[in-house]
């Protein structure tokens, strides 16, 4: 075997393997298993009811758009933090972990109790007809909290090593400070972007503790498919709970897949040629 | 395009980085603005370029003030010590950028064939389609070059330009910007810290202390006749030996040396080190020597004056004598100049 100047490959490989084979593997492989248990006919059965179908177009729809709001918002947000210093930075820089640190039920009622018809927001939107809580409008608004600390942290980083003689070499080749976002900042910034997206939309789609305070989780109106994957479990039925979350995790894998590819794509000019 | 700053300052928030600068630059001229970190140059440059503000003063492009014309509107071609290319386009997209952002709209056509123009002017043919990250730096900032170049600006500005790159290549790209400088005959100001690339290059240098100029003249102007002690440190290696002035004479260990014009008091006198011939007896200042560095084409003597004052001095491959040898040092062209 060839010598190695760093030591403890073998021992440091073995316990990692084994942490990620009993960890993330074997929980995985379980699942799967359970939802084989059914036959294809059962499965199909399962995976494709109406009102699995229905929780999938909410919590697909819900989540592209708490992921849409999040890309603008979170990038602004990054961009503040990078580029202004101002009293109570450091402060707002801290405040945007706290969806993470928070548990994710107590997110939920706090959100529901701000946006019911008689809370601090939602009392103002149900006079402008805007009903937030127990809508799907409520299911964007908690994926939302819940996601924004992706975008935003990925996309920082890229944002302080970008180097400010880009844009000062744009401007004195007379691009407006539009062209210059469009042409230079938002290319370097694409794969930090997509990454971010990528985590914001997975995390949004797996979504359950906040969500399920704030939707009112009506089947074929405001149910997502963690929910109901969690209802066959209540109901005992463990190989239908297993199928919808097959579901779930191949849709995951997908989402991993593209955004690999797209962010290989991204950053082709990195090759060495 | 003549540019004539007229008393330009700018301060940064607690120290003043540039203090009442006034400087004239004749059209396709090219002028080096040098001096150490913290002299204000690249301030200067910046300041010309639109990049910075000037907190007072004014700066005009031929009779037009530009003082408040933004950078974008100026019309000045830029290149960064650090390239700044953009590391997400080809070598051809980044020399057509300013061209697509252009008010003035350019048929594909007209881009493309300007691209492969300047390409070829800055000799990098076959590298249209390379990104930044597969070319090396030299190539990289001619590809910068070229860039700033193909919006056709009023003004070149360089800072430093040469700054992140191998000294063989400095060298070549040097010579390399002249000749394209003689070509385009664009007004171009650089800024640099290497006294031997601001001589090499340049038409007339300006050379910065702490935000001031201290002397500016042509090459020869600023070798032969240093303006004072720092310019004359700056330039170059020098020796420096406390003297004292009396009556137009500087006297080191009781030498005297032409002083004419300095008052009389505390002085010193400067001399390179290339300027010293070592005689075992004679006239001179008595000196011992402390150490010999053996360089490929010299010698490097380290000695200390009767007085204990630290010279060096170079002398040919066969100088003979070593450590611990007494003699005089026989000092010619040197500067005297009031105690600092």
């Amino acid at each position: 075997m060839r010598r190695r100047v760093l030591p403890g490959l073998p021992l440091a490989l073995g316990i990692t393997l084994v942490y990620v084979a009993i960890i993330v593997v074997l929980p995985l492989a379980a699942l799967v298993f359970k939802a084989a248990s059914l036959g294809p006919e059962d499965y199909w059965r399962i995976v494709s009811s109406d009102r699995a179908f229905a929780s999938y177009r909410v919590t697909v729809l819900c989540a592209l758009a708490a992921t849409v709001f999040n890309l603008v918002f979170g990038l602004s947000l990054a961009w503040v933090l990078v580029r202004y210093r101002f009293p109570g930075r450091r402060l707002v820089d801290a405040l945007v972990d706290l969806p993470f640190a928070l548990p994710t039920a107590v997110a939920g009622i706090a959100l529901t109790t701000l946006f019911a018809t008689n809370g601090w927001f939602g009392g103002p939107l149900s006079l402008l007809g805007i009903k937030v809580a127990y809508t799907p409008l409520g299911i964007i608004v908690a994926m939302s909290f819940t996601s924004i600390p992706f975008i935003v942290r990925t996309v920082q980083p890229v944002l302080e090593e970008l180097d400010p003689a880009l844009e000062e070499a744009g401007q004195t080749l007379g691009a407006s400070d539009l062209s210059i976002f469009t042409g230079v900042i938002l290319p370097l910034l694409a794969p930090a972007l997509l990454a971010g997206v990528s985590l914001s939309f997975s995390r949004s789609l797996g979504e359950f503790g906040a969500i399920i305070f704030i939707a009112g989780n009506q089947p074929f109106s405001t149910e997502i498919t963690a929910l109901l994957a969690f209802i066959r479990l209540e109901e005992y039925d463990y190989p239908a709970s297993a199928a919808i979350a097959s579901v779930m995790l191949l849709t995951a894998f997908v989402m991993l897949a593209v955004t690999n590819f797209m962010q290989a794509r991204a950053l082709r000019y990195t090759a060495r040629g | 395009m003549k540019i004539r700053l007229t008393n330009v300052v700018k301060e940064f928030q607690t120290f003043r980085a540039v203090h009442g600068v006034s400087l004239d630059i004749e059209s396709g001229e090219l002028v080096a603005l040098l001096g150490p970190s913290g002299s204000g140059k690249t301030t200067i440059l910046r300041m010309v370029a639109g990049l910075e503000y000037a907190d007072g003063g004014a700066i005009y492009f031929g009779e037009e003030n530009a003082t408040d014309i933004p950078v974008r509107e100026r019309g000045v071609g830029f290149v960064f010590q650090h390239y700044a290319l953009f590391p997400h386009m080809t070598v051809g997209e980044n020399i057509a950028f300013g061209m697509k952002v252009s008010k003035v709209k350019r048929s594909p056509e007209a881009i493309a064939k300007r691209v492969a123009e300047l390409l070829d002017l800055v000799q990098l043919g076959g590298l249209k389609d390379r990104f930044p990250g597969q070319i090396s730096g030299g190539q990289r900032q001619r590809v910068a070059l070229a860039r700033a170049l193909a919006v056709d600006p009023r003004v070149l500005l360089l800072d430093e330009p040469f700054g992140a790159l191998d000294a063989n290549v400095r060298r070549d790209l040097r010579r390399w910007l002249r000749k394209i400088h003689d070509e385009l005959g664009i007004t171009t100001l650089f800024v640099t810290h290497d006294q031997e690339e601001a001589l090499d290059l340049a038409d007339r240098v300006v050379i910065l202390n702490k935000g001031k100029i201290v002397q500016e003249g042509t090459p020869e102007t600023v070798c032969r006749n240093p303006a004072d002690a720092f310019v004359m440190n700056f330039l170059g290696d020098a020796n420096r030996l406390d003297a004292d002035i009396r009556g137009g004479k500087a006297y080191v260990d009781g030498v005297a040396f032409e002083a004419g014009g300095v008052a009389d008091g505390g002085g010193q006198i400067l001399f390179r080190p290339a300027d010293v011939t070592w005689h075992e007896e004679g006239q001179g200042i008595a000196a011992k020597i402390v150490r010999v560095i053996d360089r490929p084409d010299s010698r490097r003597v380290l000695a200390l004056t009767g007085s204990g004052q630290p010279v060096e001095f170079d002398t040919a491959p066969e100088f003979p004598y070593g450590k611990g040898e007494e003699g005089f040092l026989d000092i010619r062209r040197p500067r005297a100049y009031p105690a600092a």
